[in-house]
């Protein structure tokens, strides 16, 4: 990935460039470590770096909270990616049907909720439902929003991936006799499910940072746990930058997991070949 | 009806406060992705690690949790900014990570002769990537940063939740003074589409007036 981007803009570096690299490297390990410097200074200046002010993040209680807040974060996402996800499958087979009373209303929703801000969703359920009767359990009030908004990002994605199946498959299921429906389900759907999976997981990691809308919700995920947690015991800039490291570790594997899925995808040899090649490599 | 005519001011305020928001972000994040694209296409490795740390921790942490840490967390070393201009300088280097790849994708959408006639010219690192490279990578990813644009529309609503009074808070402000929600938030929902058309419609301009059919 790297290779393409470094032999654009430069070459392999001779004596002169090396020197240029080097003081490049050590002007920049400088400017960082100035950075941070400053920042240390800063925290150290008005008390932040005080162990007794980091040491409950060593401890066990403190953990088992915020690990409470991260599973209720993991509940409402995987409700809400499944929600969203099998939305996102009907309106993106909607979106390519042949039938205009299908194909339209998938795509309105589509294009209306694409460009309403999640929060707004969620004050509508918030504050606009309960006037109307409807007054779901905390779960549900973030789950539904988020669902809600993100199944157009998934039959987005749908629908790339089915448009990326070759027509011949499709023309194929119809000529064994299946019908319409069938064939999109047995043969185009599996293929493009398959083909779009990166772009799955990396929305699955959207819908993940979209829980942190807990916050406004009250719901107890790690972000309003947090929230509690600094109100109880004042460590205000600890408990939140300990929060974004669980997120940053969360996050960064599941994308890491997307970006893998889609090299193998890219090198993707038939599977004789790829049994038989790990013998063949040390 | 009656109640988004009586409180056209709260929505005006909004619609200017999330307009305002939004380009002031976009304009930062079209900095910041362009800087750290740079880094990340240059010999440096040191630079190049750098660009690809800040993408990661930028995009793999939500929005919220940034702007709660610098909203919140900011005061408490010592930092006194005002509640809008931390808000746009967070959104900015958020939505800079994600300019950042897009921009990136551009600069490796330009066909390798470019920067090799560059180099054959004379032209340094910064030069060639400056004169040559990033005026055509950036016009290959139109549509990308039009698809940002968006986004970081969507995202200045995040805003609300720290107690920016942008379009979101306004619509929820006006609704708990007046308590007629479908109204109020339907007419929220469509300024927001409008703005996004109007993004749409911008960029498909400047996509017909700039891009390189390849």
């Amino acid at each position: 990935m790297s290779a393409p981007s470094s032999r654009l803009l430069f070459d392999e570096p001779g004596p002169r460039a090396r020197r240029r690299i080097r003081i490049a490297t050590v002007l920049a390990v400088l400017v960082a470590g100035a950075l941070i410097a400053l920042a240390l200074r800063q925290f150290a200046d008005n008390g932040q770096l005080a162990a007794d002010r980091w040491r409950p993040y060593g401890t066990w209680p403190m953990w088992r909270y915020l690990l409470e807040g991260l599973r209720s974060t993991v509940q409402a996402a995987a409700m809400a990616i499944a929600l969203a996800g099998t939305a996102g499958v009907v309106l993106a087979l909607g979106r390519v049907s042949p039938s205009r009373w299908l194909r339209i209303p998938a795509g309105a929703y589509v294009e209306i909720v694409r460009t309403v801000p999640a929060l707004l969703l969620v004050y509508v359920v918030l504050f606009a439902l309960p006037r109307y009767g409807l007054d779901l359990p905390l779960f549900w009030k973030l789950v539904v929003p988020l669902s809600v908004s993100n199944a157009a990002a998934f039959a987005e994605i749908f629908r790339a991936g089915i448009r990326s199946v070759e027509r011949g498959q499709l023309e194929a299921g119809l000529a064994l006799g299946l019908t319409r429906g069938r064939a999109m389900r047995l043969v185009v759907l599996p293929q493009a499910a398959r083909r779009v999976l990166p772009s799955l997981v990396s929305q699955s990691v959207g819908v993940l940072k979209d829980t942190s809308l807990g916050f406004v919700v009250s719901y107890a995920e790690l972000l309003y746990s947090g929230k509690v947690l600094a109100n109880y015991n004042h460590l205000l800039i600890q408990t939140y930058l300990v929060i974004a490291l669980v997120y940053l570790v969360i996050n960064a594997s599941l994308a890491k997991l997307a970006r893998t899925l889609e090299a193998r995808q890219r090198t993707r040899p038939s599977r004789s070949v790829r049994q038989a090649v790990p013998t063949a490599q040390p | 009806m009656n109640v988004i005519t009586d409180h056209l001011s709260e929505f005006g305020h909004g619609l200017l406060l999330t307009a305002e928001l939004t380009l002031l972000s976009l304009a930062g994040a079209l900095v910041a992705g362009t800087v750290v694209a740079s880094m990340r296409v240059s010999p440096v490795r040191v630079l190049r690690a750098a660009g690809m740390a800040y993408v990661e921790v930028l995009q793999n942490v939500p929005l919220l949790v940034w702007l709660v840490l610098a909203v919140f967390g900011l005061p408490e070393i010592g930092l006194m900014t005002g509640l809008f201009t931390t808000s746009v300088v967070v959104i900015s280097l958020y939505q800079g990570a994600y300019t950042a790849e897009a921009v990136r994708s551009g600069i490796n959408a330009v066909p390798a002769g470019q920067g090799e006639a560059a180099r054959a010219l004379g032209l340094t690192f910064t030069q060639s990537l400056r004169l040559v490279v990033l005026p055509q990578g950036l016009r290959t990813v139109v549509q990308p940063l039009g698809n940002i644009a968006i986004m970081t529309l969507m995202n200045t609503a995040m805003a609300a939740a720290v107690g920016v009074v942008e379009l979101t808070a306004a619509a929820n402000r006006v609704n708990l003074a007046e308590a007629t929600p479908i109204w109020i938030f339907v007419t929220a929902g469509l300024a927001y589409m409008a703005l996004s058309g109007l993004f749409g419609l911008v960029t498909g301009a400047l996509e017909r007036k700039w891009a390189i059919l390849r």
